[in-house]
């Protein structure tokens, strides 16, 4: 019911970002996806989730044009956004489109301070006053940042995922490519990582293709979400439909009944029951 | 006696003051590349050279005033290091680190035979620059183009801490330099940093071949006062910006002491041999130098 609702709100205001039945090869021969297809509709958070080694990083650096910086190519398939077609241009030409990428880990410049970090978050931009203001608005936003006068390698790692989506929302997104905030932050912090990106996206209107291993937190944010296995896509669905989900609850929501499996019975029983 | 050599030592310290930031400088424009593309650029020494037969070019035969001579030299090696990047440099990204370094040996020597081939053997020597070819700086004669070196130094040193810390260009070369994917995810173009850091560089390198050639006239010996920029970054940490300039000082200030030494000593070129036996010296005790990242090891 919903997922018809949804296909037919697609029909009429077609996706912002649409990635249709691509292939990635790194260094010409190592397969990584094969024929995986997603759309992100403006102003939604879109979770995209799966196991590690499934080619989560990989879709997202063949959208923002960052597996050339890897010798990845998408050899088949089409990336389409706003109506154009991107695969193929270079990074700075994907961001000055408004899409931003915020890498796995966050690779924060740990050698210059928060500021300067959010300065070159501005890079592609040329309103000098328009810059000062919005680093202000970054400061508002995470007030901690503004305290930190130091080398941001010091920051907590809270503090330097705030400042990866600061320095994103200085090159004014329109899409954000979130790679795994969550990594390594303690569970109160995961929380409010997620509260941030939810604010952006309702305050802002920015929209969001979140990449996950917490699904749990990723589906509370997003309203739709695709599971992937192997660099494909193995099963979509809204939030909702997502998190009751037997499979998902087991894989992905930490089995429903409560009791632990210990890792060597979970690994056989992944193989047993794989989608695909 | 004893008091006039105590004059000579002060005359050579600030000699090897001035001579020293020189190397700092032309070791900043070599960092420079390093830090950007991990390019160890063995043809450093022929941006000098390069540069002063440009300058002495356009002195010589178009009889510009140094005044227009010296910025029009600039700009020419500017355009330079741009050419040389996209044309030479830029096809090898991806390649080995080693291959490239092979490469800029190459280009050394092709440098060099390009020079003798277009401006001959002997060396020339610049025209009467300034009307008093010596100043006198609290008591010691100082060569007016040192003076003049010094001054012109202190504003390439300057303009780098400038451009580091508030040029977005300057953001950028450090943001390629600490993490080029993460750059690049920004919206930097890897490409244009590269080119840039070699305009600089050649650029700021031909300072100090302009200055060593009005002092000692134009030759290939130039290539060798670059080749002292080694030890004076390796002293300073090959990654370095602040290292090399610290670093070429400590080299100019220690080869001019050799020359007291040599006096007394009456070894012979004492000089010549000092900043290598210091290359030796801090490779061995502290190989990052003064100021290097421990972990440039891993490239
Ligand atoms: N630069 C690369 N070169 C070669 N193989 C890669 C590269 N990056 C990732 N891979 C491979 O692609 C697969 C998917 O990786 P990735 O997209 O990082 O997965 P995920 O983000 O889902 O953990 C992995 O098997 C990984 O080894
Ligand atoms: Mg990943």
């Amino acid at each position: 019911m919903t997922a018809a609702m949804a296909e037919g709100a697609a029909e009429t205001a077609p996706p912002l970002l649409s990635v249709n039945n691509i292939e990635v090869v790194y260094n010409d021969v190592i397969l990584v996806l094969r024929g995986l297809s997603l759309e992100v509709p403006k102003g939604e958070i879109i979770a995209l989730l799966g196991a590690n080694g499934a080619g989560k990083s990989t879709t997202l650096k063949a959208i923002s044009g960052l597996l050339k910086t890897e010798d990845g190519e998408v050899t088949r398939g089409s990336i389409s956004y706003d109506g154009e077609t991107i695969n193929g241009l270079d990074p700075g030409a994907i961001v000055r489109k408004g899409i931003f990428q915020v890498m796995e880990g966050r690779r924060i410049i740990q050698d210059m301070t928060a500021h300067e970090n959010l300065r070159l978050g501005a890079h592609t931009r040329r309103d000098r006053a328009g810059i000062a203001a919005d680093i202000e608005r970054v400061y508002a936003y995470f007030p901690r940042l503004k305290e930190r006068t130091g080398l941001a390698g010091y920051l907590s790692g809270g503090e330097q995922q705030m400042l990866a989506i600061g320095r994103a929302l200085m090159a004014k997104p329109k899409l954000i490519l979130m790679d795994e905030p969550s990594m390594g932050l303690s569970p109160l912090l995961v929380r409010e990582v997620f509260g941030i990106i939810e604010q952006l996206n309702r305050d802002l209107g920015i929209t969001i293709l979140l990449v996950e291993q917490n699904a749990r937190m990723a589906l509370e944010a997003a309203s739709y979400g695709y599971i992937m296995e192997n660099g494909k896509v193995v099963l979509d669905g809204t939030a909702e439909q997502l998190k009751s989900n037997e499979d998902v609850k087991e894989f992905y929501l930490g089995g429903g009944g409560g009791e632990r499996r210990s890792f060597k019975n979970l690994k056989s029983f992944k193989r047993r029951k794989r989608w695909l | 006696m004893e008091n006039l050599r105590l004059d000579f030592l002060y005359q050579l310290m600030l000699t090897g003051l001035i001579i020293g930031t020189l190397y700092g400088v032309v070791g900043m424009s070599f960092v420079l590349i390093y830090k950007a593309s991990k390019v160890i650029n063995m043809a450093q020494g022929e941006f000098l050279l390069i540069g002063a037969w440009i300058c002495w070019y356009f002195l010589i035969e178009y009889q510009l005033p140094f005044w227009i001579g010296f910025p029009l030299t600039l700009i020419v090696m500017m355009v330079f290091g741009i050419v040389l990047q996209v044309v030479v440099l830029r096809p090898l990204i991806g390649e080995p680190i080693i291959s490239v370094i092979m490469v800029t040996i190459g280009l050394s020597i092709v440098f060099q035979a390009l020079m003798k081939w277009l401006f001959g053997v002997s060396p020339q020597p610049y025209p009467q620059i300034f009307a008093s070819p010596t100043v006198d700086v609290l008591g010691a004669q100082i060569r007016t183009v040192y003076v003049l070196s010094i001054v012109v130094s202190l504003v390439i040193v300057g303009g780098f801490a400038w451009f580091f810390k508030f040029s977005k260009m300057g953001l950028a070369m450090r943001a390629t330099a600490f993490d080029q994917q993460a750059a690049q995810s920004l919206g930097v173009s890897v490409k244009s940093v590269f080119a840039m850091s070699w305009a600089i560089s050649a650029m700021v390198s031909s300072v100090a071949g302009i200055v060593v050639g009005v002092v000692n006239s134009v030759s290939s010996d130039l290539s060798f006062f670059g080749i002292k920029v080694f030890p004076a970054v390796i002293l300073g940490g090959l990654d370095s910006i602040i290292g090399a300039v610290v670093g070429g000082i400590i080299i100019g200030l220690l080869e001019h002491f050799a020359v007291y030494v040599d006096l007394y000593a009456g070894i012979g070129n004492l000089q010549q041999i000092v900043p290598f036996y210091v290359l030796v010296i801090i490779l061995m005790i502290k190989p990052y130098g003064l100021f290097g990242t421990r972990d440039i090891e891993r490239v």
